[in-house]
């Protein structure tokens, strides 16, 4: 049986890049990306899961990283908002951002844009209500969510 | 905001995670997808010395189909229940009600265990287990029980785990000729937790309403399941039901609530 420990050390791959470190187990996965990797794109909102500016990619799936321990990455693939932008994968979206202005103070633009990629991975031409849906769980505090909305549209294969 | 100081442990297999739930006792909790778990951490509502993270357990997660159930592990995140064909042909009730589970980040990692063992009294899938009539399949120190759900939710968060038990899978009869499934929620915002919802299961014959199984939740300290023959028998079976109001949302306005879910639900099942 294995011992219950207070730290533990990890080997993940963060954004195409082997990592090992030692992690106390119980921060947060963005706790732990933002402070140890420098990796501040992934922000800290309300820390327990309501807002999803803290929304990171684990293993392929959008999660939340203020409900997800870094240990839990032991053995995990990892991309943050900072990765899947340098791969390309995001241009689409940031651009129909830039162009719709659907983003305001920023804040939780890298939960949007994570989200909206994975809803169009799977649904690349969703109705405005589906885009809705599938962006419930991101909260826009300066309330834009109208241009956020019209961005992943236009981003999409119905326009 | 941050978790208090805990140890962890990551067991490969049931019975590693029971020893460790045993050896550990009231102060360790299962850490499954931490969708509740964790933020009853940050929020400093729970302080568990030990937490024994299942999600490395090999199988845990996996959903099989039986000729007469289907089985969900309990570690099968809701996004992927979500999604199995297998779950949409044997248990459509449950399909229906998981789009109305949080929110697709929540989904994409919350656990279909995890989300019964909770047993939040306005959550989606314990009402469905007792609408479906599962049986959730336990395992402690000393093997393996079956608790049918009905005997399962036994008050606000409260189960019939005993400490050291996890659950380990779920078993649903599969759906049977006849058999028809409804679901309807009333919350604040998609996604959040609801005020007044139904996940209902009814048998036709020759088109007419013959029994229905109508599992209600958020209207009271556990999902309570009404059984009747049609809809003034339901609503005569929930005017006998206690059913809890607050301040903003008073008794007289969920049992309401629930008035109009067992009308809007039964009458959509007979044009089905």
């Amino acid at each position: 049986m294995s011992e219950p420990l207070a730290e533990r050390e990890i080997r993940a791959v963060v954004n195409g890049q082997q990592v090992r470190a030692r992690v106390p187990v119980r921060k947060s996965l963005v706790d732990w990306l933002r402070e140890d990797r420098g990796l501040t794109g992934s922000h800290v909102g309300c820390e327990h899961g309501v807002c999803g500016a803290c929304s990171v990619v684990l293993d392929g799936a959008v999660v939340r990283g203020c409900l997800t321990l870094a240990v839990q990455a032991d053995g995990a693939r990892v991309e943050t908002i900072e990765g899947a932008t340098e791969s390309g994968r995001l241009a689409a979206l940031q651009e129909a951002f830039y162009r719709r202005a659907a983003l305001q103070c920023g804040f939780c633009t890298p939960g949007m844009l994570l989200a909206a990629a994975e809803l169009l991975e799977r649904n690349p031409a969703p109705s405005r209500s589906e885009i809705r849906h599938a962006l419930s769980g991101n909260f826009c505090r300066c309330t834009g969510y109208h241009a956020i909305v019209d961005a992943v549209e236009a981003a999409s294969r119905r326009s | 905001m941050k978790a208090p100081a805990f140890r962890y442990a990551r067991p490969e297999s049931l019975d590693e995670a029971c020893a460790l739930l045993a050896a550990h006792g009231s102060d360790s909790r299962v850490l499954a997808g931490g969708q509740s778990l964790m933020p009853m951490l940050n929020l400093r509502l729970a302080a568990p010395a030990v937490l024994v993270d299942i999600n490395r357990i090999p199988g845990l997660e996996r959903i099989v189909e039986h000729d007469d159930r289907i089985e969900v592990g309990a570690l099968a995140r809701h996004a992927e229940v979500l999604r199995s064909e297998a779950v949409r042909r044997g248990a459509p009730l449950l399909a229906a009600a998981l789009p109305h589970v949080a929110h697709p980040a929540v989904r994409n990692r919350g656990t279909h265990g995890g989300s019964l063992a909770l047993a939040d009294p306005a959550a989606e899938l314990p009402a469905c287990a007792l609408a479906l009539g599962a049986t959730l399949v336990l395992r402690g120190a000393g093997g393996e029980r079956r608790v049918p759900a009905q005997a399962f939710f036994r008050g606000l968060y409260e189960t019939a785990l005993a400490p050291g038990e996890l659950v380990s899978r779920i078993e649903y009869p599969r759906a049977a000729p006849g058999w028809r499934y409804g679901f309807e929620e009333v919350a604040r915002r998609h996604g959040d937790f609801a005020l007044a919802g139904l996940a209902a299961a009814a048998r036709f014959d020759d088109g007419a309403l013959r029994e229905a199984r109508l599992a209600c939740f958020g209207i009271a300290d556990r999902p309570i399941l009404l059984r009747a023959a049609g809809l003034e028998e339901a609503l005569a079976a929930l005017d006998a039901v206690e059913v809890a109001g607050t301040d903003v949302y008073p008794e007289s306005y969920r049992r309401r609530l629930m008035r109009v879910l067992l009308e809007r639900v039964l009458a959509r099942l007979e044009k089905a």
